[in-house]
């Protein structure tokens, strides 16, 4: 694959296209089949593909060598970045080589706590947060300077993304939060998962109303649901997740390949939703060790022109 | 205060183990208050051990001293003559008061009794919560007068990450989101501008990552 090129999400998104990515986590341990064989999975359906960053704080395949991996089998990767584990001494050297190395997308994120993953004992870094780290790449990509004001020596030209959540708290401030993460530099947005669809318009309405969906491309989450037990098991255990009583209800109406099916046509009719939300520029599916169904979601949404025209 | 937390006591026995005279000492302000080291647990602590050593067949023997302070030199002084008669010190002091004392006594023994947690404040009774991380740049007038450096579990100088909820943090229900408390206040004082600018990162030379700190006051040098 050429990696000199510019990001093809940024040219899907600039060009006024309806954009889809997707997410795929690395595996805990060394084996690259299993990111590859995801990464194939993925291919061509969708524009770009997130990998994470030691997700949920479990310990995994390093984010910077799963998307190189993405990249030689010709998927464009959007590199997650959390300033949990590194401090900004790290992370930019870590942007400066992901960038030597092909990547051109970079999701800025805090991270969840350690204390929520598999090794609870770790010091956290959290030097800075997610806002400084977009600030960061953004100096370093617009004027070529790291953050102590050093002139680099080719500047690493990152589309800039950042993750929002418009169903944590508080609802008034998230718009405002929002504001932040784009005056600071990002370029794109992923929001967490949509279930909560009134909870979700309102934050797209205050969005709007501020002026901020002309200033960034706003991607909504997608999950598609399994079972009814992922989805209590998500709405009580996972950091910042809404799933309304109606949704499980719906869940708890079918069990097996059935729910299955429910959760799928729960996705779809929340894809066909925020489609039509003003504002909304495109589709995040975090399909979360189910991306075998991604390609199949994708096309009965309809959106399997990759790129988009 | 400095808020602590006596060792557990097996633990203490443990480290008492090799010796048969020693010194139990108390510290009177910030570990007294917090009901770690004061008179009253000193008292405790030594009936505590004598018992669990006898019941071991094992004789030890207590002295018992509580001083003002034992991270200044003035009251560690008064207790000079108690820790010459005895084999090791359990001090009942912050990690600060244990030094000090080390530092004083080059030839003591020095066993820390007490866990030091952090600089806080009895939030109410039975409960103390941790309230500054001596940062070295304190920018509490930006908050409210609520620290995120030491409140938000992930230290979050621009607002509050996606696991808010409810007003608690993602890490524990236990914990309160120092940013829904901080865009309360804020709101309250009429200074939600405040909330609408941008935090750079934070310059850490001041705190811990700069090394051991020093503060010197050269209108104090003699």
């Amino acid at each position: 694959m050429k990696t000199d090129g510019q990001s093809k999400l940024k040219r899907t998104l600039s060009g006024g296209g309806f954009a889809v990515t997707a997410e795929c986590g690395p595996p805990r341990g060394a084996d690259a089949s299993v990111i590859r064989k995801k990464g194939e999975t993925l291919k061509g359906c969708v524009d770009a593909v997130n990998v994470t960053d030691n997700q949920t704080a479990v310990v995994r395949m390093s984010s910077l060598a799963a998307c190189l991996h993405l990249i030689d089998i010709g998927v464009e990767p959007v590199m997650q970045m959390v300033t949990r584990d590194r401090n900004r001494i790290a992370l930019q050297s870590d942007i400066m080589g992901a960038y030597s190395l092909g990547i051109r997308n970079l999701l800025c994120l805090s991270g969840d706590h350690q204390s929520l993953g598999s090794q609870p004992e770790a010091m956290n870094v959290f030097d800075i947060d997610s806002l400084n780290l977009v600030h960061a790449v953004r100096v370093m990509r617009d004027e070529g300077k790291d953050m102590s004001g050093f002139s680099l020596i080719g500047a690493p030209e990152m589309f800039i993304g950042a993750a929002e959540n418009p169903f944590a708290d508080p609802l008034s401030y998230r718009v405002v939060r929002l504001a932040k993460k784009i005056d600071a530099g990002v370029d794109f947005i992923q929001t967490q998962c949509v279930y909560n669809l009134p909870r979700f318009k309102e934050w797209m309405r205050q969005a709007r109303e501020e002026g901020l969906t002309e200033k960034v491309y706003i991607m909504a989450g997608i999950t598609p649901l399994k079972s009814t037990r992922m989805a209590q098991f998500m709405a009580a255990k996972v950091a910042g997740m809404d799933i309304p009583q109606e949704v499980i209800d719906r869940m708890s109406a079918f069990t097996g390949q059935r729910a299955i099916e429910e959760g799928m046509n729960i996705a779809l009719e929340t894809i066909a939703a925020v489609k039509s939300i003003p504002g909304v520029r495109g589709i995040h599916i975090m399909a979360i060790e189910a991306e075998e169904r991604v390609p199949e979601l994708v096309k009965a949404a309809g959106l399997s022109q990759r790129p988009a025209k | 205060m400095i808020v602590a937390k006596q060792k557990p006591l097996a633990e203490i026995k443990e480290m008492l183990r090799p010796f048969e005279k020693v010194l139990i000492l108390g510290c009177g302000t910030c570990v007294k208050t917090c009901f770690a080291g004061g008179e009253d647990e000193v008292a405790m602590l030594g009936a505590a051990l004598r018992l669990a050593f006898r019941q071991d067949g094992k004789t030890i023997r207590t002295e018992e001293l509580t001083v003002e302070r034992q991270c200044e030199d003035a009251f560690i002084q008064e207790s000079a003559q108690a820790v010459s008669r005895n084999e090791a010190i359990l001090s009942l002091a912050c990690g600060a008061g244990v030094q000090a004392m080390a530092r004083r006594f080059a030839r003591a023994v020095l066993l820390p009794g007490l866990n030091t947690t952090f600089m806080g404040v009895l939030e109410k009774p039975g409960l103390f919560t941790e309230e500054c991380a001596g940062c070295g740049d304190c920018e509490l007038d930006t908050f409210g007068g609520i620290c995120p450096v030491t409140r938000c579990s992930k230290r979050l100088l621009n607002g509050p990450c996606g696991g808010s909820k409810n007003g608690k943090c993602e890490v524990s229900p236990d914990i309160e989101c120092a940013w829904q408390l901080i865009i309360d206040r804020l709101t309250l004082l009429g200074q939600s501008d405040n909330l609408k600018r941008y935090i750079p990162a934070k310059d850490w030379r001041p705190s811990l990552s700069g090394g051991p700190r020093r503060l010197v006051r050269e209108d104090h040098v003699i």
